[in-house]
């Protein structure tokens, strides 16, 4: 794996974005789409905390993707399990996923794969456990009973499928499961830590989150942060460096 | 092709590079038309995958809700009271005129008159959509006959009338009001309480002005539900500290639940309202305050002489007088000429100045759900303008009908088609 380690917040967002730049244009997108993470269900898509919303106010809405070319988890489906079938169908179409961008829950989990899942877990609709719930609390008001408690996820196979696996953890209400997932076995309490056995993975994080780990491990990533920056440097001579965009 | 065209065929404008008026406040955001109204990009992309067909680079203008001017008299040449030959062709003059103003609504203003005038006139003042012709119109003011006459201001002294028998005295008067949305009249006439109710049950906001009411007086009309105060400080009795008479009713505890917010006209040329004056009403009650021209035939006319139908006018100095004399005559300041300078006199926030002229008149008349704002489902009138509040170009209906540099006659020219 690579372990990026930047100073703060601000510091990780841009880098994991330069990263995210220079793989769409090195990979030339032709007809290949990238997929995001579906979020709580049991909210109409108009609402302001659905992850419809969120994507569209903080991403699609400053790109110009093509609107067939977004696909997110329909959490208001009538049948919740053909809907998370088609999700994979869709996936498989489009070729794979190329890069899976996503972040670590203080329990470990990635996407809403709690502890216990399994770590060859397809796209499911999932319970929610108490700690999810809680932290998600926030965006409701801090009111705990509007909170859902089920959701449509990508599984821990999905996202080890795919070619790249990039993982952003900022915090050091973090760090703990940082070092569980990467200091630690693979274990399905930690669903993190199945990255371990993906051939390329990446996680980025702020100072805060490395408060778990030893010593030894922060100093030899660190030292490798010239090498990972060359990873943001253009390749090649490339004609135009303007952002294509996928058909 | 965008979207699935479920919902419409209508092209889609994706208006980029802008700031936007929304839920008072202006921030960066796209604004996006389809079939003269503004939609929810969010729902086109997700629902529809549907995208814009035509991009259109503000170049950083912001974007407000057009103006609506419900108290103007007329203009470039045409006075609504007095204007008989064409009625409907000096009207249509007229909601052309003000498009370059900013004004994407009006409200023609009738001042008191005869029953024969009112005969001739109200039938052919319509109530019509706007477009590139002008300016919506949003029905009649009727300002008087039923004011009172020591408040009459330029009204002639032979109109004053009084209802003493009623709502029946009203429609002798004025015959079919059919297409009136706000009537002007003064509540301490017998009768007044009556009245009101009439209009109010009939959908006409009544406005209290040209009056020599106290407070209380104005208290009863509002709880009765007069909504509006017809050019506040103008033809009324002055504020004073035991009773304030209808200037008070900007802080009066006395008004109904529905009514909180009462509105009232102001004339920002910087003439009519000393600027003092004008703050004094905005601290009191900011969320009622509403930017009226109170325009005569003479707005839009050049510096110099011009013959008005009996008078001669001279217009020296942003002021338009009797020829030969220092007697002003009536405003000629243009909508966003007053948006501007309330701006600058009263130092509010660019928030404030442009809902002032936008969506507390769209409150006051109840047509919020399509006009005043820039809500999704609402009419997509609206004004480009730069970030000192002059204006650079004015839509209706998602169409430009005016621009600051190239007039009317401009090839829509609505930027690149995105494949």
């Amino acid at each position: 794996m690579r372990l990026v380690i930047l100073d703060n917040y601000d510091k990780v967002s841009e880098w994991a974005a330069r990263y995210i730049k220079r793989r769409i244009l090195d990979f030339e997108p032709g007809p290949d789409n990238y997929f995001t993470l579906g979020l709580p269900t049991a909210l109409p898509r108009n609402h302001p905390e659905s992850y419809h919303s969120f994507m569209w106010h903080n991403f699609f809405k400053h790109i110009d993707i093509l609107p067939e070319n977004a696909h997110l988890l329909d959490g208001n489906a009538e049948d919740k399990v053909a809907e998370c079938e088609h999700f994979e169908e869709e996936i498989k179409k489009a070729g794979g996923i190329e890069l899976f961008m996503g972040g670590i829950g203080p329990d470990g989990h990635i996407a809403f794969n709690e502890p216990g899942s399994s770590l060859v877990s397809r796209t499911r609709v999932k319970t929610l456990n108490q700690d999810t719930v809680e932290a998600n609390a926030r965006f409701f008001g801090g009111d705990i009973s509007q909170v859902p408690t089920e959701a449509l996820t990508v599984g821990v196979g999905t996202v080890m499928d795919a070619r790249e696996v990039m993982i952003l953890i900022t915090g050091a209400h973090k760090s703990y499961a940082l070092y569980k997932a990467i200091e630690e076995g693979v274990s399905h309490m930690w669903t993190v830590s199945a990255f371990q056995m993906h051939p390329k993975t990446i996680f980025v994080c702020d100072e805060d989150a490395t408060l778990e780990l030893k010593v030894k491990t922060v100093k030899y990533f660190k030292g490798l942060m010239t090498l990972h920056n060359k990873l943001l440097e253009e390749k090649s001579v490339e004609p135009s460096s303007k952002k294509q965009r996928s058909n | 092709m965008p979207g699935n065209k479920t919902v419409s065929d209508g092209h889609i404008f994706q208006f980029k590079n802008c700031r936007i008026l929304r839920n008072h406040s202006i921030f960066v955001e796209d604004l996006w038309v389809r079939d003269g109204k503004i939609i929810d990009p969010e729902k086109l992309f997700y629902v529809e995958k549907g995208y814009a067909d035509f991009q259109v680079d503000c170049k950083n203008a912001i974007i407000a809700p057009g103006f609506i001017d419900v108290q103007i008299n007329g203009g470039f040449g045409i006075d609504f009271s007095s204007n008989f030959d064409d009625i409907e062709g000096g009207v249509q003059k007229v909601a052309k005129g003000i498009l370059q103003h900013g004004c994407t609504s009006f409200c023609p203003t009738i001042i008191s008159s005869s029953k024969e005038v009112y005969k001739k006139v109200l039938p052919k003042i319509k109530i019509k959509a706007g477009g590139r012709d002008g300016a919506e119109i949003l029905g009649v003011h009727v300002e008087g006959p039923f004011i009172s006459k020591e408040k009459r201001g330029a009204h002639l002294l032979e109109n004053m009338a009084t209802y003493d028998n009623g709502f029946s005295d009203v429609l002798d008067m004025y015959h079919d009001i059919s297409s009136v949305r706000i009537v002007t009249l003064a509540p301490e006439l017998p009768r007044s309480l009556d009245v009101i109710r009439e209009f109010v049950d009939r959908g006409v906001v009544v406005s209290l002005g040209h009056s020599m009411a106290s407070l209380s007086q104005g208290e009863e009309a509002v709880k009765h539900g007069a909504s509006f105060i017809t050019h506040l400080f103008n033809a009324m009795l002055p504020f004073h500290h035991r009773d304030p008479h209808l200037v008070g009713l900007l802080a009066s505890y006395k008004h109904p639940p529905d009514l909180r917010i009462i509105y009232y006209g102001i004339i920002s040329d910087g003439i009519h309202t000393n600027p003092c004056a004008e703050r004094i009403a905005h601290r009191t009650h900011a969320k009622g305050l509403v930017l009226v021209t109170d325009a005569i035939a003479a707005m839009g006319f050049p510096s110099g002489q011009h013959q008005i139908g009996p008078q001669l006018i001279e217009i020296r100095n942003k002021r338009a007088m009797i020829a030969g004399t220092e007697t002003l005559c009536g405003s000629i300041a243009t909508m966003n000429q007053c948006v501007k300078y309330f701006y600058e006199a009263t130092e509010c926030t660019m928030v404030d100045a442009l809902e002032s002229a936008s969506l507390h008149p769209a409150r006051l008349l109840k047509i919020t759900d399509r006009k005043g704002s820039l809500d999704y489902g609402t009419d997509a009138d609206f004004v480009m303008l730069d970030d000192s509040l002059n204006l650079l170009a004015t839509y209706i209906g998602g169409e430009l009908v005016w621009d600051s540099k190239l007039g009317y006659d401009r090839v829509v020219n609505h930027g690149t088609r995105r494949i």
